[in-house]
């Protein structure tokens, strides 16, 4: 799967955090990040595998399954890759394109995350609204599961703070 | 419940070095390594250690040179070409006999390159820069878990040789997460009745250094450390080795390149093909042997690197004209798909160039063909 969007949306941090919890389901997983000369605004992506088997390449050129766009350049690279009856997340907030024709070929759920993550108080949580929406979707795991790795990888005195408004973000995703 | 953690390659490196007793590194930024200064600037102080960002890699090297001479476990790294500025600190180091862990998180050159992944450190690593005859130990991890394996083993091997020892990784390995757990072996118990620790007249002094202007005495060093190579060369080699018999051909690669081959030879199992990996986990000392026993079934043997073509001479010296030996490379910092490397094999067992061509742009293409022209070497 390949999560995608502008530096800053916390794209990287949702990779990480899925693959976390797939890790402490006791299954393998691979997180590689597209590193460079990136900064806040510019572009960032990064890819998870999760297999029940030894992880091979750690590189998802092709055939993804499930994208998580979080911007339109992201949609307009990744997308062509996405495998037929695969799942693309998309945050409508920012993304107005017309997926209709697509329809057919992948499952297309448009989540108006930005919107959302203003509307409760902070637009940097619409990554946890797009988080919602893939465990809506694809049912992998919870909201206690991505909780419990919230409390332990920003369970700090400077961010702890910031979890409950995380989890609501959340929640009013999974609505 | 598991003892595994998320983490990067980097990091882990930088983690298990403390935990292996690293107790000095020195060092200058450089992408795609910057992580390992990092969390050794944030960690190592506050665990007995000391961190100094050297004003240059030339200066990390040489600082190096000094708190090893005091035996204690000391650690530099750095990207291509900071580690091609470190190379005279290398060849003084191998001459002083210091044991020292350098980590190569390469990228892409010649020159200032790019940032992103490449095996063309190969030469650098195995062969050395520096000037002199000399050697240096280069372990290549593909897997997390293995770096952080791989850099107590180092330690280890530097101390019990007293040489330096090289982990040479790409920017992916570095900067990708798995998860890994952490497992500390204890130091080996290693001679230190050379060091420079402050002599209170209990001792003759001991010295330190790569100078010897007789001749005589300086071929009687050599031919001490070539004995020292040889056993490292008879006793600590390692390699992945999955070619079984009724594999036709033998995939060499190293590095996260090698799990890209993996996939490669899993989808082409699924068609009928079958070949197997070897993955040399020392690129120095080089598992040569392994090209000598391979089931007779083998007819061929495809080296695939991120580069143009380095490795592929060792495993040629290996081979040693038993079965042509075929390359394929991406460089620059493009990174192979296993599609890449299967058309490749499907090229070689059966004789004909797939229906579109792959890789893109046709350059690579015309330097494959160049290779596999040669036939047997």
């Amino acid at each position: 799967m390949v999560f995608s969007g502008f530096g800053g949306q916390g794209i990287l941090v949702l990779g990480e955090v899925v693959a976390t919890i797939a890790m402490k389901k006791g299954k393998h997983v691979t997180w590689i990040p597209s590193y460079g000369a990136e900064m806040r605004g510019g572009t960032a992506n990064c890819a998870v595998i999760i297999s029940d088997r030894v992880i091979g390449s750690p590189m998802v050129q092709s055939d993804i399954d499930i994208l998580c766009a979080m911007n339109k350049p992201s949609v307009d690279k990744f997308l062509p890759k996405v495998k037929d009856g695969g799942l693309v997340l998309v945050n409508s907030s920012i993304v107005k394109d017309d997926f209709s024709a697509i329809c057919e070929k992948v499952n297309v759920l448009e989540i108006d995350a930005t919107n959302i993550a203003v509307e409760i108080g902070n637009p940097r949580v619409a990554n946890m609204v797009m988080l919602a929406g893939f465990i809506k979707k694809t049912g992998l795991f919870t909201l206690e599961n991505i909780t419990e790795v919230l409390y332990e990888r920003f369970g700090g005195a400077r961010s702890k703070d910031l979890i409950p408004l995380n989890v609501k973000a959340i929640e009013r995703g999974l609505e | 419940m598991s003892k595994k953690v998320l983490m990067k390659g980097n990091e882990v490196i930088a983690e298990a070095a403390i935990q292996a007793g690293c107790k000095a590194f020195f060092g200058y930024p450089i992408t795609p390594q910057n992580e390992i200064p990092e969390y050794m600037s944030a960690h190592i102080e506050r665990r007995n250690g000391i961190f100094v960002q050297a004003e240059s890699e030339v200066a990390a090297i040489n600082m190096c040179y000094g708190a090893a001479a005091t035996g204690a476990r000391v650690m530099t790294s750095s990207s291509s070409p900071g580690m091609a500025l470190k190379q005279e600190g290398i060849s003084y180091m191998s001459g002083a006999d210091l044991p020292v862990l350098m980590v190569n998180v390469s990228r892409c050159g010649p020159g200032l390159g790019g940032i992103l992944p490449a095996q063309g450190d190969y030469f650098m690593a195995t062969r050395g820069g520096g000037n002199g005859d000399y050697r240096t130990p280069v372990f290549a991890p593909a897997y997390i878990q293995e770096c952080s394996d791989l850099v107590f083993h180092s330690f280890d091997i530097a101390e019990k040789y007293r040489t330096p020892v090289m982990i040479l990784l790409d920017g992916m390995l570095g900067q990708m997460m798995e998860p890994v757990e952490i497992r500390p072996t204890p130091p080996i118990e290693a001679d230190k009745s050379w060091v420079v620790d402050g002599n209170t007249d209990k001792r003759p002094p001991n010295i330190v250094n790569s100078l010897s202007l007789l001749g005589d005495v300086l071929e009687q060093q050599n031919l001490i450390r070539f004995e020292k190579y040889a056993e490292i060369e008879r006793t600590e080699c390692m390699v992945e080795n999955t070619v079984k018999d009724g594999d036709e051909i033998a995939v060499v690669a190293y590095g996260v390149p090698a799990r890209i081959v993996s996939n490669a030879i899993e989808e082409l199992s699924a068609e009928g093909i079958r070949a197997g990996l070897i993955r040399p986990i020392t690129l120095w000392p080089f598992p040569y042997d392994v090209f000598q026993n391979l089931p007779a079934s083998v007819k061929h043997v495809l080296v695939a690197e991120l580069s143009m073509g380095q490795m592929v001479e060792d495993v040629k010296l290996g081979v040693n004209g038993k079965y042509p030996v075929h390359f394929y490379g991406r460089c620059g910092g493009m990174v192979f798909d296993p599609s890449e490397i299967a058309d490749k094999v499907r090229e070689i067992i059966k004789g004909h160039t797939p229906a579109e061509p792959v890789p893109r742009n046709g350059k690579p293409s015309d330097r494959c063909t160049k290779h596999t022209k040669g036939g047997a070497q």
